[in-house]
């Protein structure tokens, strides 16, 4: 080190300095430019200023996303009363839609982490201990279906959702998430399992228990990291995604959070200060988990690639 | 194996069988099952007028693909898409990893603060770029008015405009993921090879040239490869920067195209034959590098 520091002269670390601030800047404005619309006041949105936080900042954007008052309670409650709650929840969808998209956005995301979850945390460990006929054509074909792009995979599966009246469901749209996530997701899961010793499972079968019960009981509380990762990596996928949602969901009482801010931001005049607060909204918490868990998905991604 | 061998195996690992096969079966269903229908529907004239009462045309869509210019004309722009796009890419992601790559005080919140467009989802980074290039109010226009005294340019609405915009958009997203690989490669290089260099005189040109470079290649090809697909099939950011290929169609690559024909004008059948001519591209690209870089591995 001592040797590098002789080397690197002052002026080269104020060059290096400066152009990595320069880069940074560039790079992190369309995030702040956001957040600084997102906190206009409604007068303020057709500005051709620059200021990145806006005089009088104001979360009024914010408040009318998600804000309910006493008007939208007492819609909402009629709506109960009169019709139960799939009326309740469209009174809710109409008054306050951005609710309504994060609820549905939950939903799918909810369901396709626990069937991600529960499908990779199996064939991966099948994958990591057992002999099988088929297993390393199994894997091979995993990575395989990666690489079909989806713009080519939509118009059948489209097709074949109208034909089983799936089309236009949170069902449907779950299990073509869930598939995309998976051959990752399995790859993942077999990666942990081969770093748990196989004296484990040894010991605890010469103790009498069934495969089947050494698999849950001992194999995967241990594995309870790799789970938390799959889990997280499915939530994101699903809601982050904006393709398949547009061909499958055409119900406004459907819509999830990507369609939703598609809506706000074709409407540029009225609702950029909507779009941008919905849009901080749903960054923060994926952004977040995305920085925590980079090292294991940055990982994933190169095994796979590297392995194929 | 024998056909005993083969059951008593199956024997043995029943619960293997078990465990794999709920994940194979949603597999199958939406991705074996709609690849083999696409298939189908590529040899037929299905489309809206013939939904029901589609038959079977033989190899026509496939001719109507390859005889109109307008697949030569995208695939053009497509290669030309991708390779503008990797070229920066590429170039900043590895630059960015070399300057990080030594002991600097705040590395740390640079690299954290450089990875934030690729933790962002995809399309809140093209809708949020697309306000941005607004004509009038868009902030991409006012910089260059205000602080570069520039005149404003037509972005969204000039087909070349339009195309840069999607390029930019795109280019700010992809380049972490080069810059992060490109770190954990340059990581990964001994220290000694630059103290050698050092005292053999060689200079920071020569050592990057001759050290870095050819020992950077292994960890960049897989990712550049990977960089090609992603872009190539990148409907995210074209589709909604350009408003569905605004102007006129004119802002397309092979598959916001697919997607048009097949979503916007119903012609299922020649979409579903287009989009395997694009998925057969894609497949000759990917096995050519899978055969290059087990020949390199066989080099180190």
């Amino acid at each position: 080190m001592a040797k590098l520091e002789k080397t690197t002269s002052k002026w080269t670390y104020a060059l290096i300095y400066t152009i990595l601030t320069l880069f940074t800047l560039i790079t992190i404005y369309p995030i702040i430019h956001v957040i600084g619309i997102s906190l206009r006041p409604g007068d303020l949105l057709h500005t051709t200023s620059l200021r990145l936080i806006p005089e009088d900042a104001s979360f009024a954007s914010y408040r009318k996303l998600i804000h309910i008052d006493e008007r939208v309670r007492a819609e909402v409650g009629k709506a109960w009363e009169q019709k139960g709650w799939v009326a309740a929840y469209r009174a809710l969808g109409r008054e306050k839609p951005f609710i309504l998209w994060m609820v549905n956005s939950t939903i799918v995301s909810a369901m396709v982490t626990i069937v991600g979850v529960a499908l990779a945390c199996t064939a991966g460990y099948a994958f990591s201990r057992y002999q099988f006929v088929g297993r390393d054509a199994g894997m091979i074909a995993l990575i395989t279906t990666q690489m079909f792009p989806a713009t080519m995979l939509l118009l059948p599966l489209f097709l074949m959702l109208i034909k089983l009246q799936i089309f236009d469901s949170f069902l449907g749209l779950t299990l073509a998430y869930s598939a995309t996530a998976l051959p990752f997701t399995i790859w993942q899961m077999k990666g942990f399992y081969d770093t748990i010793p196989y004296s484990l499972e040894e010991a605890a079968r010469i103790d009498g228990c069934s495969q089947f019960k050494t698999f849950y009981l001992i194999i995967l509380p241990l594995a309870a990291p790799a789970l938390v990762i799959t889990a997280l990596f499915s939530f994101m996928s699903a809601w982050s995604e904006y393709l398949v949602a547009a061909v499958i969901i055409s119900d406004r009482g459907l819509f999830t959070l990507p369609l939703g801010l598609k809506l706000f931001q074709s409407n540029f005049d009225t609702q950029w200060g909507l779009y941008a607060a919905g849009a901080v909204l749903v960054c923060i918490p994926v952004m977040t988990l995305f920085l925590i868990l980079s090292r294991w998905l940055i990982s994933g991604l190169t095994l796979g690639s590297v392995k194929g | 194996m024998s056909l005993a061998g083969l059951m008593q195996n199956f024997r043995e690992n029943k619960l293997a069988y078990l465990y794999v096969v709920p994940s194979f079966l949603l597999l199958g269903f939406v991705v074996i099952y709609p690849f083999a229908y696409n298939l189908l529907i590529s040899f037929s004239n299905m489309s809206l007028t013939h939904f029901r009462d589609w038959k079977f045309i033989g190899l026509t869509q496939y001719f109507k693909v390859f005889t109109e210019p307008v697949f030569y004309v995208l695939f053009l722009k497509t290669v030309a898409w991708t390779t503008v796009n990797l070229i920066f890419h590429v170039a900043i992601g590895v630059s960015l990893a070399l300057l990080l790559n030594r002991p600097l005080p705040g590395r740390a919140l640079f690299r954290t603060l450089l990875v934030l467009p690729w933790a962002m989802p995809q399309y809140i980074s093209a809708l949020t770029w697309r306000g941005m290039f607004n004509y009038e109010y868009g902030s991409i226009n006012q910089i260059m008015q205000q602080i570069l005294h520039l005149p404003p340019l037509q972005w969204l609405s000039d087909p070349f405009g339009a195309y840069a915009a999607a390029t930019i958009t795109n280019i700010w997203l992809g380049f972490p993921f080069m810059m992060v690989i490109a770190l954990g490669g340059l990581q990964s290089i001994p220290k000694e090879l630059y103290e050698a260099a050092e005292v053999d005189g060689a200079s920071a040109w020569r050592q990057f040239w001759t050290i870095t470079a050819p020992l950077l290649k292994p960890v960049m090809v897989p990712a550049i490869t990977l960089g090609v697909i992603w872009t190539f099939n990148n409907f995210n950011v074209i589709w909604l920067v350009s408003e569905a290929g605004k102007p006129a169609d004119s802002t397309h690559i092979l598959v916001s195209f697919v997607y048009r024909q097949a979503f916007n004008y119903y012609r299922y059948g020649y979409a579903a034959a287009l989009s395997l001519v694009i998925f057969a591209i894609l497949l000759i690209f990917s096995i050519r590098f899978i055969k290059q870089t087990q020949g390199t591995k066989a080099v180190y």
